[in-house]
C-alpha cells in the first residue's frame, strides 16, 4: 500500500495523555515543528482514573515538571476543585500537594493550550506504523495510509496499545473508558523488533452523586488555605467541593468472596502484571482477609457532572456483583452506578531497553514515556513526557541531553529506577525511594531546576525572572534574620506567648525562627518597617531553609560522597566483556544497559562493589593510555 | 575528590615489637588529633611526634606511640595519611584500630590503600594487576571467611535485630509515603519505644560479641575434665609464664577459679571447672552447675584428657557437652605411655585442635599458646583480613548502628520530623546488613505485602 506524504515535522508525539501533552508542548516550546497524535482529540489530557493530581511524591513530580517549563500544574492550577496539603504533621520534606480535579474542565484547559501554543499541531488519527530507515525513526503511518515525517518520534501510548478490558467473564479489546484501542501499532511495533509485555491497571465505578447518601459519610473538606502548584500562582481560588469517606464492611466483602470465582482476576484471564499499591478490592478482600474494612473516599468528577470516583474500589467483578457489593457500603446503599468498574491490560517495553535520555537503544530518535515505559499514574507520564519531549529536541539539535540524577529531582529518580533497575509491575513513584528527599523538596523545585529548563530554552523568561526574585528575597530575607538581633526585654513576651524558653542574652531573628513553636508570620509580632513583603513560596521556603538547615547540610554532604561515582563517565562503546576481572554476570548486565556512569553502574542488580572497584581500576589504566 | 577516611593495621599481626595502624585520607589529621595527645608540640608534617593515645570519651590513655602524618600528594597514598606506631602487642594495635574507627575513619577493604594509591596515581600500570588482583582475591575469600567467621547465633541475633528494623522502617514509610490511607498511626511514643528495643538488642549484642569483649575483658577459656587429668598442672603452667599479671578475681567461688593472664598478647581470662560429673552432693551439685555455665560462656575450651587411660564415661560426656565449640583437647601425661591417640579423638571431636603435653615437665605449653594464638587471629596470620579484623569490622557497623538509633532516639525527643528519622533508622539497618552481607533493601516490598493501600 503507498502512503500519502501529508507534513514534514521535527518531532512527532504518539498520544496525548498526560505524557504526551507535556511532550508535545515541550517540544514546540523549545521551537520544534511538533505534531500530536491522539485516537481521539476528546481523550486529550484525559483522566481516565481518579480525579486528582499530585499526593506524597506525586505532588513532587508536578512541581518539579512545573520549575523546568510543562504544564501540569498550572492546568491543575487553573481546574482543581479542592486542594490539601498532605503530610503537614511530617516534615517538609514529604509535604505533599494533592488536588481534586475537574476531568472535564482539565482536558478542555489542557486543549485549548495545545490550541493555542505555536509551533503545535494536534491531530485525531491511529497511528499504525513508524517509518524508520538504517536503525533511525524518520517519521508515522496512519491508518489511512497517511505519513508523516519527522527526525524523532515519542511514543506516549498509555493503555491505549493492545488495549483489553475486562469485565467478569466478558473480555474486549478497548482502550481505556470505552475508546477504541490501537492494536496494528503494537503488531508494527514487535515487528521492529521491539519487544513488549504486558502490564494491567484498573479503575473502579462511577455513580450518580445524587443516588449517595452523604449523611452515612464523613465529609472530607479541603484546606482553609488552598495552595497553587505551580511557582508561576501566588494564589488560586477557594474549594468548590468536599470529599466524603465512608468504609465497606464484612457484609461487602462476604458479596465479594462469594463471587471470586467470577473475577477476571482469579479467572485466569488476566496475563497481565498489575501494581501491588493499587489492588482491586477483590485483590484487597483476598490478600488481607483479616481486615474488617477498607475505607473508601467518594470523590466528584467534576462541576458539570453528577458522576462520582468511587476511590480504591477497582474490580473486574461482573456487573451484578459490582452493584451488589457496593451497595453494602454505608451511603451507597440505593447507588446509580454510571460506569462500570473494569480492568484494562496493555502493551508496554522494559525500560531497561531505554537510555536514560528516554531513547531507545535499538532504534534511534525514537523516545517513549508514560505507561508505555511501564509507569503507572498521571504525574509519572507527565514527568517522563516532558522528559522525553526535552530530551527529543535537544538529540535532534546535536545537543547534550538533560540527564536529572538522584540526587537532583524526584524526575531523576523515577528514570533511573525504571532505566536502570527496571520494573515487574507499574511503576508509582513514592518518597521513600528517593536517597535525598530532605533535599528534593516540593517548595524548592523551581530552585533545584527552573535554570536547567531556563538553560534549554523550555523555562519562559517569566518564570525564570520570578525563580531569581524569589532566590534573592529569600536570601535576602534570610541575612536580614541572621543579622538582626533583639535584647530580652524585646523578645520574651513574645516566647512565652508562642510556649517556647525565654532568653538572658540578644537574640537574633534566625535563632528564634529555627524553634519548632515559632513561624515566620508570628516574628512580624516583634519585626520593625525593615520586614518585606514575601509571598507564600517565598515564606515557606525561608522557613525550611532556617529552620532544616543542620539536616540538609548532613544530606548535602551524603549527596557530595553520591556524586563522586556518578561523576566518573563511562563511555558507551566499552565492552565489558573485554575487561579483566569483572565477573560474568556482571559484564553481561553492563553490556545490556550501558550504564553512563560508574555510579549509575553500581545500582545495577547483579553488579557488586568489587566490579566497581575493577571499574575504577579500569578507567584509570585508560585515563593514563592503556 | 572526597573519599571516606580508611584505616587498618599495617604491620602482620602477632609479630614484632613495633605495630603501625595507618590512617588515609581528608580527615586523617582530625582523627589523629582528637585520639593523640603529644608530649611536646603539635604535630608537624613529617615529622615523628612521641606521645600517648588516649580515649577521648573516656580519657584512658591506651599506649605509648610515635605518630607521623604525612600531608598529601607526597604519602603512599597521596592522600592524607598518618601512620601509628604503637607496641606490637595486638590488642594494643586491636585497641588503637577501635579507637580511629570510633573517631570517623572507616575500616579500609582488603587493598585498599594500594587501589587508592593507584587510582591517585602513585602506582604505576604494572601494578594495575595486582591491584585487580587484590580486588578479586577480596570478592572471592574473605566474605566466605567472613562469614564462616560469624557464629550461627551472632548472626542469628543480627537478623533478628534487621527483623525488628523493618517493622519500624515499614511502619516509617506507610506512614509518610500513604498519609490518606486506613492503617494504625506511627506515633512517637510507639516509635521510642520500638527503638529502644532494638537499641538494647545492639548494645547487647556489642557488650557480648567476641572482639568487642575480647578487647575489653579479654578471651573466655574454659579449662574442663575429670579429677587428676592435669587441670591443675596446666593452670599453674599457664599462669607460671605469667606470674607477674596474675590476678585473682574477687567474687569468684572456691569452686571455679577464674585467673587473668595473657598469652602471645591476647588477654585471656581462664576458668578452671570443677568437672561435669553426676553427683547426689548438693556442694559438688553447685560447683558443677557453676562449671556448666562457665563451660557455656567460654569462647575456648581446653579439654583435658589423660593419655594413659582410656575415654570413661565421664569424657564422652563432657565430649557430648563440646559439641561445634571451639576446642582444644590436650592429651596430657604422654610420659605414662599414650593409650589415646590424636587419630581417635579427632573422629570424636572433629573441629578440636588436639595436641599432646605432659604439663607436669612444661612439654606441650608452648604448642597450646600457639593454638590459642592462631584461633584468636584465624590461622592465617596476614595484614588485613585475619579474623579478629574482620570482627573489628562488625564491631564497627554495629558501633554504627548504635550510633544512628541513639541519634534518632533524641530526635524522637525533640520530636523531629518522622522523614529525618527515618534515615538514620535505615542507616542502621543498612549498617546490620553490612555485617551479614545483605545490602538489598526490601522495605518497600514489605510496605504492600503488609499494608493494604491503594487508590
Amino acid at each position: 500500500m503507498d502512503y500519502i506524504l501529508m507534513g514534514d515535522y521535527d518531532i512527532i508525539v504518539v498520544g496525548a495523555g498526560h505524557a504526551g501533552c507535556e511532550a508535545a508542548l515541550a517540544s514546540a516550546r523549545m521551537g520544534n515543528k511538533t505534531l500530536m497524535f491522539s485516537m481521539n482529540l476528546e481523550a486529550v489530557a484525559m483522566m481516565p482514573c481518579n480525579p486528582s493530581i499530585g499526593g506524597t511524591g506525586k505532588g513532587h513530580l508536578v512541581r518539579e515538571i512545573d520549575a523546568l517549563g510543562g504544564e501540569m500544574a498550572i492546568n491543575i492550577d487553573k481546574t482543581f476543585l479542592q486542594s490539601k496539603m498532605l503530610n503537614t504533621a511530617k516534615g517538609p520534606a514529604v509535604h505533599s500537594l494533592r488536588a481534586q480535579a475537574d476531568k472535564n474542565k482539565y482536558h478542555i484547559e489542557m486543549k485549548k493550550t495545545i490550541e493555542s501554543t505555536p509551533n503545535l499541531d494536534m491531530k485525531q488519527g491511529e497511528v499504525t506504523d513508524l517509518v524508520i530507515e538504517d536503525g533511525v525513526v524518520k517519521g508515522v503511518r496512519t491508518n489511512t495510509f497517511t505519513q508523516y515525517n519527522s527526525k524523532a518520534v515519542i511514543l506516549a501510548t498509555g493503555t491505549f496499545l493492545g488495549g483489553k478490558i475486562f469485565i467478569g467473564s466478558s473480555a474486549y479489546e478497548s482502550g481505556p473508558n470505552g475508546l477504541a484501542p490501537s492494536n496494528l501499532l503494537t503488531k508494527n511495533l514487535k515487528a521492529h523488533g521491539m519487544k513488549l509485555r504486558r502490564f494491567k491497571t484498573g479503575t473502579p465505578a462511577r455513580c450518580l452523586g445524587s443516588s449517595l447518601d452523604y449523611s452515612k459519610m464523613v465529609e472530607q473538606k479541603g484546606d482553609e488555605k488552598t495552595v497553587p502548584f505551580s511557582f508561576m500562582n501566588d494564589s488560586i481560588g477557594e474549594n468548590q467541593i468536599s470529599c466524603w469517606l465512608t468504609y465497606t464492611n464484612e457484609e461487602t466483602h462476604k458479596v465479594i468472596r462469594d463471587n471470586f470465582h467470577r473475577s477476571a482476576l482469579f479467572g485466569g484471564q488476566i496475563e497481565g502484571i498489575g501494581p501491588r499499591y493499587c489492588p482491586s478490592i477483590e485483590d484487597k478482600v483476598n490478600r488481607f482477609a483479616d481486615k474488617e474494612r477498607h475505607q473508601t473516599f467518594i470523590e466528584p468528577e467534576g462541576l458539570d457532572t453528577d458522576e462520582m470516583y468511587i476511590q480504591g474500589m477497582s474490580s473486574s467483578l461482573p456487573e451484578d456483583v459490582q452493584e451488589a457489593f457496593y451497595k453494602t457500603i454505608p451511603g451507597l446503599e440505593n447507588l446509580r452506578i454510571t460506569r462500570p468498574a473494569y480492568a484494562i491490560e496493555y502493551d508496554c517495553i522494559d525500560p531497561q531497553d531505554l537510555k536514560l535520555n528516554l531513547e531507545t537503544r535499538f532504534i534511534e530518535n525514537l523516545f517513549c514515556a508514560g505507561q508505555f515505559n511501564g509507569s503507572s499514574g498521571y504525574e509519572e507520564a507527565a514527568a517522563q513526557g516532558l522528559m522525553a519531549g526535552i530530551n527529543a529536541s535537544l538529540k535532534i539539535s546535536g545537543k547534550n541531553p538533560l540527564i536529572l540524577g538522584r540526587d537532583e529531582a524526584y524526575i531523576g529518580v523515577l528514570i533511573d529506577d525504571l532505566v536502570t533497575k527496571g520494573t515487574n509491575e507499574p511503576y508509582r513513584i513514592m518518597t521513600s525511594r528517593a536517597e535525598y528527599r530532605l533535599v528534593l523538596r516540593q517548595d524548592n523545585a523551581d530552585l533545584r531546576l527552573t535554570d536547567k529548563g531556563y538553560a534549554i530554552g523550555l523555562a519562559s523568561e517569566e518564570r525564570y525572572q520570578r525563580y531569581l526574585t524569589k532566590k534573592n528575597n529569600v536570601a535576602m530575607e534570610a541575612e536580614r534574620l541572621r543579622n538582626k538581633t533583639l535584647t530580652p526585654a524585646e523578645v520574651n513576651g513574645f516566647l512565652e506567648k508562642h510556649g517556647t524558653t525565654i532568653v538572658s542574652s540578644r537574640i537574633s531573628m534566625e535563632e528564634m525562627l529555627k524553634r519548632p513553636q515559632i513561624q515566620y508570620a508570628d516574628l512580624s509580632e516583634i519585626d520593625d518597617e525593615t520586614r518585606p513583603e514575601l509571598s507564600y513560596h517565598e515564606i515557606t521556603q525561608l522557613e525550611v531553609q532556617i529552620k532544616y538547615e543542620g539536616y540538609i547540610k548532613k544530606q548535602i554532604a551524603q549527596i557530595e560522597r553520591f556524586k563522586r561515582l556518578e561523576d566518573k563517565k563511562l563511555s558507551q562503546d566499552i565492552d565489558y566483556s573485554a575487561i579483566e576481572g569483572l565477573r560474568i554476570e556482571a559484564y553481561q548486565k553492563l553490556n545490556q544497559i550501558k550504564p553512563v556512569s560508574v555510579g549509575q553502574a553500581s545500582r545495577i542488580s547483579g553488579v557488586s562493589p568489587a566490579d566497581i572497584n575493577v571499574l575504577l581500576v579500569y578507567l584509570e589504566k585508560k585515563r593514563r593510555g592503556r | 575528590m572526597r573519599e571516606d577516611t580508611i584505616a587498618a593495621i599495617a604491620t602482620a599481626a602477632g609479630e614484632g615489637g613495633i605495630g603501625i595502624v595507618r590512617i588515609s585520607g581528608e580527615e586523617s589529621l582530625e582523627i589523629l588529633n582528637k585520639v593523640f595527645v603529644p608530649v611536646s608540640n603539635n604535630i608537624k608534617n613529617r615529622m615523628l611526634s612521641y606521645g600517648h593515645i588516649k580515649d577521648p570519651s573516656s580519657g584512658k590513655v591506651i599506649d605509648e606511640v610515635m605518630s607521623v602524618y604525612m600531608r598529601g600528594p607526597h604519602s603512599y597514598t597521596a592522600e592524607d595519611v598518618v601512620e601509628i606506631q604503637c607496641h606490637g602487642s595486638s590488642v594494643s594495635l586491636m585497641r588503637i584500630l577501635d579507637l580511629v574507627l570510633k573517631n570517623g575513619a572507616r575500616l579500609a577493604e582488603r587493598g585498599e590503600f594500594t587501589k587508592r594509591a593507584f587510582l591517585n596515581g602513585r602506582l604505576d600500570l604494572t601494578q594495575a594487576e595486582a591491584v585487580i588482583d587484590l580486588i578479586k582475591a577480596k570478592t572471592e575469600k574473605t566474605f566466605d571467611v567472613a562469614l564462616n567467621q560469624l557464629e550461627g547465633l551472632y548472626s542469628e541475633k543480627i537478623r533478628d535485630i534487621r527483623a525488628d528494623l523493618v517493622d519500624v522502617l515499614v511502619n516509617l514509610t506507610v506512614n509518610i509515603d500513604y498519609p490518606d490511607e486506613d492503617i494504625e498511626e506511627l506515633t512517637y511514643s510507639k516509635l521510642e519505644e520500638s527503638l529502644n528495643d532494638i537499641n538494647n538488642k545492639i548494645v547487647k549484642l556489642l557488650s557480648t560479641s567476641d572482639t568487642g569483649r575480647i578487647i575489653r575483658e579479654g578471651l573466655k577459656v574454659s579449662i574442663v575434665g575429670k579429677p587428676n587429668v592435669g587441670k591443675s598442672s596446666l593452670m599453674n603452667a599457664l599462669m607460671g609464664e605469667n606470674r607477674a599479671i596474675v590476678t585473682d578475681i574477687p567474687g569468684t567461688t572456691r569452686d571455679t577459679i577464674e585467673e587473668s593472664i595473657t598469652i602471645k598478647n591476647i588477654p585471656i581470662v581462664l576458668t578452671d571447672t570443677a568437672g561435669i560429673h553426676e553427683t547426689d552432693d548438693v556442694i559438688e551439685q553447685i560447683g558443677i552447675e557453676k562449671s556448666k555455665e562457665s563451660f557455656n560462656k567460654a569462647d575456648l575450651i581446653i579439654f583435658v584428657l589423660d593419655s594413659s587411660r582410656a575415654l570413661e564415661e565421664e569424657d564422652k560426656k563432657i565430649i557430648d557437652h563440646i559439641g561445634i565449640r571451639k576446642t582444644i583437647v590436650l592429651l596430657n601425661k604422654q610420659d605414662k605411655g599414650a593409650v589415646l591417640s590424636v587419630e581417635e579423638i579427632k573422629t570424636l571431636i572433629p573441629e578440636a585442635v588436639v595436641l599432646e603435653s605432659t604439663l607436669v615437665e612444661g612439654a606441650g605449653i608452648d604448642a597450646l599458646a600457639q593454638a590459642i594464638e592462631s584461633m584468636v587471629y584465624g590461622g592465617e596470620v596476614s595484614q588485613g583480613d585475619n579474623v579478629m579484623v574482620t570482627n573489628v569490622r562488625h564491631k564497627n557497623l554495629l558501633d554504627e548502628g548504635n550510633r544512628c538509633i541513639s541519634d534518632a532516639l533524641s530526635m524522637i525527643e525533640t520530636r523531629q520530623p518522622l522523614e529525618f528519622i527515618e534515615i538514620d533508622v535505615n542507616r542502621c539497618y543498612e549498617a546490620l546488613g553490612e555485617i551479614i552481607g545483605e545490602t538489598a533493601s526490601d522495605i518497600i516490598d514489605k510496605v504492600f505485602e503488609r499494608f493494604c493501600l491503594g487508590k
